[in-house]
């Protein structure tokens, strides 16, 4: 690294916030799917807006590459360092800078955790709606980059749908205020073209997060079938009944085994597949709604229905849906978390396709998925100290996104296309389509240094 | 003025038109062809018509130049509507005239607005290339979404022909309760309580006389215990059904509370700031309708408009004029006067061959 582009990063922050021994970068090697690694030439952890500014600015004039980075947990390669740049590491920016209860917003800095958003506004019957499993560890700036997801975004919506406002820095060091603290907007909507850029836009300092009351109640059911078609059957049901449920999430055998092998969440370990319901509103509503749903399910093929009487049932019940990553861990040293989405009504025979690959490879595929909206999550198992399964793995892993294009669906439906996807994106948008992003990422990051490398397959600029 | 009959022939067009190109679509808005220069019209009318709907998947793609009326009668042959609730639909607004213009309607306060409902979008850009974004299932984060980015966007950055929505099952029954608050302060303040209340209002609007309204939908069997409930937060409810109901936000949707002579002004807000505008606006000839939970002020204006144009600019509002004259549709202070927004035009439209921001 030129000696003075580092010395001039030290003028902006104190030593301390600079890491350059290997020993310090090692954490930073990779994110959430760490089949990619890579060691940046420095991370650096501003305290405060002003010095993220400074940063970009500095690495825009001496066009150094630089990745933002949350808390590291993109499932697609979105967080890995640039081996020519550094790591912004945005974990301190982490205050609650407004909470405005009557007009129901808070405006937080990019480093804030999104559950502590939640915690924050719960005393006042208030909540931020996405729900990333990850909400405990990841970031507002990376929920913002990756228009994030969770099990309650089939009623509720992504990121996007909750973001009013952002303030961010450009590559080019300028910052700008886009969207306000109005629910409604008149012009382009910038912050709608923000979110999901991937860092590609550069950093979001601040957000305006819409809030949303608590529900008054809950109605949460798990339902157990034979097969997955008839679970993935049952979902088109319900959404043909006219029913709006706020999550309808899927899990397999192999998946459910790993669960109650883990933590016991009382799921029956002989069903083909479990599909959790839950339905959310005032008490007397979804009461009704929910004999409706009982009605549909019963009708559907299931077997074995438990419906939860309390928090605390309801808990266990979802128990089992978020700690089914942690689960699969202890089934399979390795796995790789595949997110693609497929038209709804295609779930059944898309996951029969699934099967078919993993006997194909004959590698083990655990599917846990967001049924309600086609977003599936198969999950490849292998074993990451033999080269062959894992190129056999990767191979799997293609082929099913191959598989969500052929059916009309797209690539990613919330884990963004990072590293990982870059070569599908050719798949689902014309050159032409593909050149109008290149021409406004460009024009937006004339030196390429914001997280360039990611989205798109193109050479990379020297920096240092 | 040219009326093209197909997406090929829009391509044609913007090749050999001169520059700067303005589409129109119902011709329901036509104070956003508001400008200062000599332009060419594009007219969208016939590039009309449901290419795909999917009630299964609670999506449809359509011609930029649909009407909506014609969507809503499909959509509702299948119990689904577009929550988004579009205003204007029986004057014979369009799909892309809505999204381009940005407009989301009463329910927008418990559903979303019409950018959280768009999820693909294809346009034809100055060069004469067909351009797509999104996708045409219901979550997708692939690519720049360019679907939102085309939304309010007047068809500066291209000229839209296709879009795809998401729809939602229609709710079994609605019911609407109205509380004479006497005045706005009251209003406000009886809004804001509601606000933060757990029931799930589809629409919260206010009135200037203090008139709070509220919608509500869902199973037919729930429906008047929930009624009972909400009225008792506030004596003298004023309880409306059925087909009184559903005309009474029809009227409202369609702004026939509007004069003839009136313009029609749409300003998006925050609870906090209707007052204060309220007050500014008593002094004029004005009607005011305040929608979305005091998200959005609906302005009826028969005074000069630049007075109003200042008004706003003082309070560091924006505004869009939708029926009325001027030398721009946007009034007050440029929500969008930023360098992003000007990389963004600069890059989607890098010649100018349409209108500038
Ligand atoms: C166990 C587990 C469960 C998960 N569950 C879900 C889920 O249910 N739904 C879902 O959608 N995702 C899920 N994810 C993926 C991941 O948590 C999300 O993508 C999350 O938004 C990433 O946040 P982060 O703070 O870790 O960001 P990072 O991984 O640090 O960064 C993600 C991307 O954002 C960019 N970035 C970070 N901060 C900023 C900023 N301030 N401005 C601009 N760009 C920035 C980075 O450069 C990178 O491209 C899961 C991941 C794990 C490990």
């Amino acid at each position: 690294m030129s000696k003075s582009f580092l010395d001039k990063l030290k003028d902006i922050v104190t030593d301390e916030q600079v890491l350059t021994a290997h020993s310090e970068l090692i954490p930073y090697e990779s994110d959430g799917l760490t089949a990619f690694k890579a060691l940046p030439r420095a991370v650096v952890l501003p305290n405060k807006q002003s010095e993220v500014i400074s940063i970009v600015r500095l690495c825009h004039e001496h066009s150094v590459p630089f990745v933002a980075r949350g808390s590291g947990t993109s499932l697609s390669g979105g967080s890995l360092p640039n081996e020519r740049g550094i790591v912004i590491g945005l974990n301190r920016l982490n205050s609650i800078l407004d909470l405005n209860i009557e007009e129901r917003y808070a405006v937080v800095e990019c480093g804030v955790i999104n559950n502590d958003v939640s915690e924050a506004s719960k005393h006042y019957g208030l909540h931020y709606a996405p729900d990333p499993s990850s909400q405990l560890v990841c970031t507002i700036g990376g929920n913002v980059a990756f228009n994030s997801g969770g099990a309650h975004c089939l009623k509720h919506g992504m990121t996007s749908n909750h973001v009013l406002g952002i303030k961010a820095v450009l590559p080019d060091g300028t910052v700008v205020q886009i969207g306000g603290h109005s629910l409604d907007s008149v012009g382009p909507d910038l912050v709608g073209l923000f979110v999901g850029s991937e860092g590609l836009f550069g950093i979001a300092l601040e957000i305006i997060l819409r809030l949303v009351p608590m529900p008054e109640g809950f109605r949460t059911l798990l339902a157990a079938y034979p097969s997955m078609e008839q679970a993935g059957d049952a979902v088109s049901s319900i959404i043909d009944a006219g029913l709006l449920p706020t999550a309808m999430e899927i899990m397999d055998n192999l998946t459910i085994k790993a669960v109650e092998a883990t933590v016991h969440a009382g799921y029956p370990t002989d069903a083909g597949a479990v599909l959790i319901v839950e339905l959310e509103g005032e008490i007397v509503e979804i009461e009704e709604e929910f004999k409706c749903l009982r009605k549909i399910i019963y009708e559907s093929g299931a077997y074995n229905v438990t419906s939860a009487n309390n928090q605390n049932e309801r808990a266990l019940i979802w128990k089992g849906r978020k700690g089914a990553f942690g689960a699969l861990g202890k089934i399979s040293p390795a796995y790789i978390v595949q997110d693609g989405v497929v038209p709804r009504s295609q779930l059944g025979s898309a996951l029969a396709e699934i099967d078919s690959l993993s006997e194909k490879y004959g590698i083990r595929v655990a599917n846990v998925f967001h049924a309600g909206d086609g977003n599936l999550h198969p999950n490849v198992l292998f074993n990451n100290s033999d080269e062959e399964m894992l190129e056999k793995a990767e191979l799997l892993a293609s082929e099913i996104v191959q598989m969500c294009i052929r059916r009309g669906g797209v690539i990613t439906g919330e884990h963004g296309v990072g590293m990982e996807k870059r070569e599908f994106m050719n798949d689902m948008f014309s050159d032409k389509d593909m050149d109008q992003m290149l021409i406004l990422t460009d024009i937006i990051d004339p030196h390429q240094i914001a997280n360039n490398d990611k989205v798109f397959s193109r050479s990379r600029v020297p920096g240092i | 003025m040219f009326y093209p009959q197909s997406i090929e022939e829009i391509q044609r067009v913007v090749v050999e038109s001169h520059a700067p190109m303005v589409v129109r679509g119902g011709g329901t808005k036509p104070g956003l062809l508001n400008h200062n220069d000599s332009v060419t019209t594009i007219d969208l009318s016939d590039v009309s018509g449901i290419l795909e709907y999917r009630p299964e998947e609670c999506t449809f793609t359509a011609l930029a130049g649909t009407r909506l009326n014609d969507i809503e009668e499909v959509l509702s042959d299948n119990d689904q509507w577009m929550p988004f609730d579009p205003p204007m639909v029986d004057k014979g607004s369009t799909l892309g005239g809505v999204l381009a213009a940005g407009l989301s309607g009463p329910c927008r306060y418990g559903f979303g607005g019409v950018r959280d409902f768009v999820l693909g979008i294809s346009w034809v850009s100055g060069d004469g290339n067909l351009l797509n974004g999104g996708g045409r299932v219901v979550k997708n984060v692939a690519g720049f979404d360019f679907p939102k980015l085309m939304v309010g966007s007047l068809g500066r950055f291209g000229i839209i022909t296709e879009i795809t929505m998401k729809v939602f099952p229609q709710s079994q029954a609605f019911a609407t309760l109205e509380w004479d608050c006497l005045n706005i302060e009251e209003a406000v303040k009886f809004m804001k309580l509601l606000s933060l209340s757990k029931i799930e209002f589809l629409a919260l609007d206010i009135e200037s006389n203090g008139i709070v309204r509220v919608r509500i939908g869902g199973i037919q069997n729930s429906l008047q215990k929930r009624l009972d409930s909400i009225a008792r937060y506030k004596n003298g409810a004023v309880i409306f059904k059925d087909r009184e109901e559903s005309e009474k936000w029809s009227s409202l949707r369609n702004f026939c509370w509007l004069d003839d002579s009136c313009m029609l002004i749409k300003v998006p807000i925050t609870p906090d700031i209707v007052c204060r505008l309220d007050s500014k606006l008593s002094h004029y000839e004005a009607l005011r309708l305040y929608s979305v939970g005091g998200n959005v002020a609906w302005i009826g204006w028969m005074d000069s408009i630049v007075k109003l144009d200042k008004i706003l600019e003082n309070l560091g509002l924006t505004g869009l004029l939708l029926l009325g004259e001027y030398n721009t549709p946007w009034l007050g202070t440029s929500a969008f006067d930023n360098v992003f927004a000007a990389k963004v035009k600069a890059a989607l439209d890098p010649k100018n061959r349409f209108m500038s921001l």
